[in-house]
Order: structure tokens, then sequence, then C-alpha cells
């Protein structure tokens, strides 16, 4: 549970040092409790302060690492139901089906795919993380023969899908550091997985037809000392299976179900037969708590608006997403195309960009350091400041790539079109622009005709 | 059912019955968030509306003039397909309408909206062009000209309200009450129609939808705050049907208009645009849509699926 800047605070050390970056011990406890400093700042609090305050602010649901390296993925570690409420934290994992009974060409065409389908948006690379390796033919040799041909695939990790613990310990060795998630520990095989799971440090799944079984599996494994756990609830209709992810949050999050405080797995893959369908499910549980989503296949035109969803809601409600401050191209620039201004919040650039591009007129877009605000916060901020955009403008270096010498303003910072032009000096004409967005396409028509 | 903590709700979702006849439909009533029956009431179904324009549009998806395009010269015949197609209701948009457009007279858009009122017995939803001086104009007009029937009339905002709103009690028409992302002017819009003398059950809510990649975030959870406001603090000027405008929104973006062909790891178009209105229809659905308005009849179909298991 999360715990309170006057509760952490008598975990430090008192001595207002300041080497944290803040001056006080309490300002850093507050800092804390906010979630906006972490406590390894502090050089000097106590081993036995670091253990107390992990212990009593470990989150209701527990974060699992699955895979190693840079590119592991981690899930659960979830504080909220509404992500409103503060934030949600960990994006759900995406995993990519193999079978051992797909042809080669399928699987090496899969994991092509698993490679390629990737998609810069706002500094982030977005991709699917996972690929999930299952025994349909009950076969060790083919099983183990297919995780070896995978197991080398840049910045994948794996999910290994057996009932026969066996197959997992052969898949687990083959993957030895790669920290797979074992799917599944079972009523019938709980013993043997939770020791193969705690013998290899890996992540595992306990897998029960009901929601009381999969707490009577998660007690065990604890017991055990096994404590990377991820539920399947066993549900494959969609109804049940959200309600599922409900309860599990619900319960874990007032602490009256602790036994099911771990992130869970869900597999579209397994509710239907249509992509469409299954994409629908898979926004399901990506808005509503699921941690790792199986899907029957990658492919684009599914893959990535389940990607943009996923960063959509788990974009961090308290700050602004922003793009990078410089001048972007649209479309298909020449020396005279029109120069745009805007803010730096991520949403506003999306939208005036692709207003941009709708209106078939190429034109460069400046876009200012707002500090993720918006054009008119920014400006009622003092961010979108003549002088301000001017400077950027300056700095930016679009005069020496276009001959052009008209920069348009947004429509609501009309007022600083003075001072633009007095910091931009006689050269360049200060247009302003249309208040909305949605007014870019005729205004920009209209400029060039 | 397993025993887990369960949301204990003090207020309702009003009612509303859109249309008359046997096309008409019932949307609110909920008393827990949506899908959550296993505490709560969610006695109807969310209903989904398809979208025509008065005037053909030249920058539609390829993948809706294939379904549409022959049909775009005669809002009449577009509005039938959309019936025939399985729309619970239509909505015809008033682009003519659009001042930075072809600027036609309120006057010209009634005409239009008299002939596929006449036609179509479903709920018809009248939209406007977002400008809110005109959309009062015609709005209003709209309101004045059609005596015989319901209509939905939006969007109807702070800057119109007054206009539309009284058009619309005289006539008794109702209203889709739009706010620009934030859960307090949209209170704030709902509290000043009640004062205007428009009663609860003729007023929707409208949030603005951000689509898919576009800002969808900010309208799901001004939609939850709403139901979370509504249902556990009691808040009746929040607890208004939520309608969405997803099919623009979606429709319009690179994302579901560019070809495989330009950008080939985004894979096949035709599916692309479908699995995002699709998509974004189920993210508001989550987040307590009742009335959604979309383009493409396979969204349709599929989120009419969905729609089935979820409500079972």
């Amino acid at each position: 549970m999360a715990l309170s800047g006057i509760q952490i605070f008598k975990f430090l050390p008192k001595t207002n040092c300041g080497e944290c970056g803040v001056p006080t011990c309490l300002a850093f406890a507050m800092s804390l409790a906010a979630g906006k400093a972490e406590l390894a700042k502090c050089p000097y609090v106590s081993e036995a302060s670091k253990a107390a305050l992990s212990e009593a602010s470990a989150p209701p649901i527990r974060t699992v690492v699955i895979g190693s390296g840079d590119s592991a993925v981690k899930v659960g570690g979830e504080t909220v139901l509404f992500r409103h409420e503060k934030t949600f934290v960990n994006r759900p994992g995406l995993a990519l089906l193999l079978t051992d009974t797909m042809e080669d060409a399928e699987i090496a065409a899969r994991v092509k795919r698993f490679g390629e389908l990737r998609y810069p948006r706002v500094g982030l690379i977005l991709k699917g993380e996972l690929l999930a390796i299952e025994s349909k033919s009950g076969d060790a040799t083919k099983f183990k023969a297919l995780v070896d041909k995978v197991k080398d695939v840049p910045e994948a990790n794996f999910v290994l899908i057996a009932n026969d613990v066996a197959l997992l310990k052969a898949g687990a060795q083959a993957l030895a550091g790669k920290k797979p998630l074992l799917c599944a520990a079972t009523a019938a095989n709980i013993d043997a997985v939770g020791a193969l799971a705690k013998e290899t440090a890996c992540p595992v799944v306990v897998r029960a037809e009901s929601l009381d079984g999969v707490a009577a599996l998660t007690a065990k494994l604890e017991a055990m000392g096994v404590k990377d756990i991820v539920i399947d609830t066993g549900s494959r209709k969609i109804r049940e299976a959200f309600i599922d992810q409900l309860a599990l949050r619900r319960g874990a999050l007032s602490g009256k179900n602790k036994a099911w405080g771990y992130p869970s797995i869900v597999f579209p893959n397994e509710m239907t037969q249509d992509p469409i369908m299954e994409s629908l499910y898979a926004a399901t549980f990506v808005a509503k708590y699921g941690g790792i989503i199986v899907l029957s296949d990658f492919r684009g035109e599914t893959l990535f608006p389940i990607l943009l969803e996923r960063l959509n809601i788990y974009a961090d409600p308290q700050r602004p997403m922003v793009t990078e401050p410089k001048v972007y191209e649209i479309g298909n620039v020449t020396e005279n195309s029109p120069l745009l201004v805007t803010s730096n919040f991520a949403l506003t650039y999306f939208i005036v960009s692709g207003e941009i591009e709708a209106s078939r007129v190429g034109a460069y877009l400046l876009v200012v350091d707002t500090e993720g605000l918006s054009v008119l916060t920014a400006w009622a901020a003092g961010k979108f400041a003549g002088d301000l955009v001017g400077a950027a403008l300056k700095k930016s270096g679009i005069a020496d790539r276009t001959k052009n010498r008209k920069v348009v303003i947004p429509g609501l910072a009309a007022i600083i079109s003075g001072d633009l032009e007095e910091e931009l000096g006689p050269d360049w004409n200060v247009i302003i622009g249309p208040r909305e967005a949605s007014h870019i396409v005729p205004f920009l028509k209209q400029m060039v005709a | 059912m397993v025993d887990f903590p369960k949301v204990e709700s003090n207020g309702t979702i009003k009612e509303t019955t859109l249309g008359s006849g046997d096309k008409a439909f019932t949307i609110g009533g909920e008393s827990a968030y949506p899908f959550h029956t296993f505490e709560g009431k969610m006695p109807h179904a969310p209903k989904l509306a398809m979208e025509v324009w008065d005037i053909a549009p030249s920058e539609w998806a390829t993948e809706l003039n294939v379904v549409f395009g022959d049909v775009y010269q005669d809002p009449v015949a577009w509005a039938k397909r959309c019936v025939e197609l399985g729309a619970d209701a239509v909505m015809l948009t008033l682009a003519s309408t659009d001042p930075n457009g072809n600027n036609a007279p309120a006057a010209q858009a009634v005409e239009t909206v008299k002939k596929v009122s006449k036609e179509i017995r479903s709920p018809l939803i009248v939209w406007g062009v977002e400008n809110d001086a005109k959309d009062g104009e015609t709005l209003r007009a709209v309101a004045e000209a059609i005596d015989d029937r319901p209509l939905v009339l939006g969007p109807v905002v702070e800057g119109n309200y007054k206009q539309v709103g009284a058009g619309a009690i005289g006539y008794k028409h109702f209203v889709v009450a739009n706010s620009p992302i934030d859960i307090n002017l949209a209170k704030q819009l709902n509290i000043l129609l009640g004062n205007l003398g428009v009663k609860d059950q003729y007023v929707l809510m409208d949030p603005s939808v951000g689509g898919l990649g576009y800002g969808l975030e900010y309208t799901y959870s001004v939609m939850e705050r709403a139901r979370q406001a509504a249902l556990t603090q009691g808040d009746d000027k929040l607890q208004f049907p939520l309608f969405c405008n997803v099919g623009k929104e979606v429709w319009k973006t690179k994302e579901a208009k560019t070809s495989e062909q330009q950008e080939p790891t985004w894979g096949v178009a035709k599916t692309r645009g479908i699995a995002m209105e699709a998509m974004t229809t189920v993210a508001f659905l989550l987040s307590g849509a009742d009335l959604v308005v979309i383009r493409h009849p396979e969204t349709l179909k599929t989120v009419r699926q969905y729609l089935a298991e979820m409500m079972q």
C-alpha cells in the first residue's frame, strides 16, 4: 500500500544533507510519496530502512519481469482501478503465438513480422514484446527444436506454454538466462512446475478454473518461495474473462484478496477465430487490466491499433506526452512551403500535423518546447511568448532551408504576433492562423492558392 | 460466483427513449459501470448509429467510398442503406452548411432533413458542422421545420444552447450537449440546458471524441470520471446517457486512410480502418458510451457481436 510522506520520513536519516536534490528529508519524503523521486537518490538511507520501505510500499499487485536485459518486459505493479485516479504503470505485454505444429516457413514469417512490426511514436518504439511458444503436439523434441530455433530472436521475451513439466523444463534450459514465463502450473502439476520455477528463477503462470482455485495455487507457490507469479483464470469467453480481470484487480487493491496480487495473462487467441473480434478482445484487456495478452498473430492492421490504444490508456494523466521540439517536414515541402508554429504537447502536434497532411499542402511545422503545455495554456504560462517562439525559430535553422519568410502562428496565440515580429525583424511576416486545428485545411489551401 | 469487492452505486443514469414507433429504442438506465451487471443494472445494450452526409464527401476513406459511394449524391438512399445494414439510428450530418466549405443556407439543409425524415423511421440524429453560430442557426431551423417527429439535435454547445435548446423544447426534440473533453464544462452545459427548461430525458452528453492515437485517453477518462460521479457520488448533473461520434474521428486519421503500399508495416488498409473504428468504439463502450456513431458496416457487425457477448 502507498505510504504517506510522514510515514516515509520516519525511515529517512533526517540529516537534511540535501544530496538527494531537495533541501530537507521531509521534502524528499513528500516527493517519494508523490512518486516524483526514487529512494536510491538518498545515499545515506540504511539497508534496514530500505528493506522496510520497499516492503511497506510494495504495490498490492506484484511487478513481474519476464526476460532479461534492456528489452525485458515488466507487468503488474498497478495501484488503481481507473487511470485518472493516478496512472496505469506497466503496459501489458503483447505476445505473438508460435506453435510446434506450424510449418517452418510459417514460423519464419512470424518471427520476421515480430521484428518488423514496430512503430515510432512520440519518441517511443511501439512493438510487441513476447513470443509465446506453445506445444500443441505434446512432443518434447519438437517443442525443444522450436525453442532452439527462435531463442536468439532479437529483443524477444518468451512464454513457454505446455502442460507437461518435462517440456517446460526443456524449454527453460534452452532459454537459460532469458527468464521465460512458464505456463502453466495447474492443480495437477503445481509441485513440479513450482519446483522448476524456483530452480530456474523463472516467472510462472498459475491456471485454475475459478478465482478461488487461483488463490489456492498462488498461496501454494508463495509457500514454496516462488514470488514471480502471473494469473490465468482459465476463462476463454470475453464476458467471463473481463469479469475475472475486474475481480482480480479489485480484490488485490482492496487488500481483501491478497492471493490475487499478481498480473494476469489473457488469451484472445483462444477466444475466437476472427482477427477483428480478437483485436476487440485485446482492446478490452488493454483497458481493463490484462497483464500479458497473447495474440494468434501479429498483423499490422490490428497490432498497430492495439499498440496505439495501449500507448493512450497507459499515458500518465499527470504528465503530458511531448514531442521533440524541432522543425518537421509534412508532405512534399519545397523552398516556398509555408511555416507553421505550434506547441510540443504531443496531442497538439498530432492533430496539427494530421490536419496539415490532410490539406495536401506541403509545410514546415516548427514545434516549440512548451514543456508539454498546449498552445493557450503555454501562452498563459509565458512559454509561448513572442520572443521565445522567435528565438526557437532562429535556432531551428529553418531560415536556411526555405526562402519563404511567412510564419503562421496559432489563432489562439494571436496576441504574440507583435512581439514575434519584433524578435524576428523585418525579414519575416507573421500571419495569424486559425484558432482551431480543424480549420487548417481551408486556411492552407487558401494560403497557397 | 467468487466473492470480490463490489461497488455500490447511489445513482442511476437517466433513461431516454429516442425516436417513435416500432423503431424507437431506449438507452441509459445504468446503475453500474459498463457491463458490470454483477453489481447493478445495465438494462439496455448501447446502440449504434451510422453517419450520412447531405452532400457527397470528397475526403472519405476508400473503404467507405466502396460501400456508400453510389449513394453519396442521395442522402435518402444513403440513409436507407444504413438502416438496411442494421443501424439502430441514422445521423445526418449537414456538411453542406459548413462556412469553411459550401456554406449552404440553413433553409436548404432543412429541405434535405425533411426528405430524409419522411423516408426513415429509425431515430434520426441531425448533426451540424461544429461551428457554434452556423449550427445554432441551422439546428434551430431544423427543430422548427420538423414538427411531426422527435429528432436528436447536435452538437449543442455553450455558444448556441439557447437557440437550439429553445427550438428543441418547443418541438420536443432531443439535444446532444457537447463539451470539449472537460468534465466540469460538460456538467455546466447540462445545468444551463436544465435552467433553460430542457427536460432531463431530452439530453445526451457528448464529451467530444479523441480518436485512437489522438487523445483517446482524454475522452476515455472524462467518461469514466463522469460515470464515477454519476453512479457513486450521486451527481445528478452527470447522470445522462453518453454519446460518442467515433466514425468521424477515426476515419480522418492517416492511420485509417493510408494504403498498405505506402506503409507496409501498417497492414491491410481495409481491415485496419474497421479495426480502428471498432476498437475505439469498444474503448468508449467500456468507459460508458450509450450511443455511438460509426461509419463502416463491418464495424457495426463486429461491435454488435461484441455487445451480444458482453451483455449476456
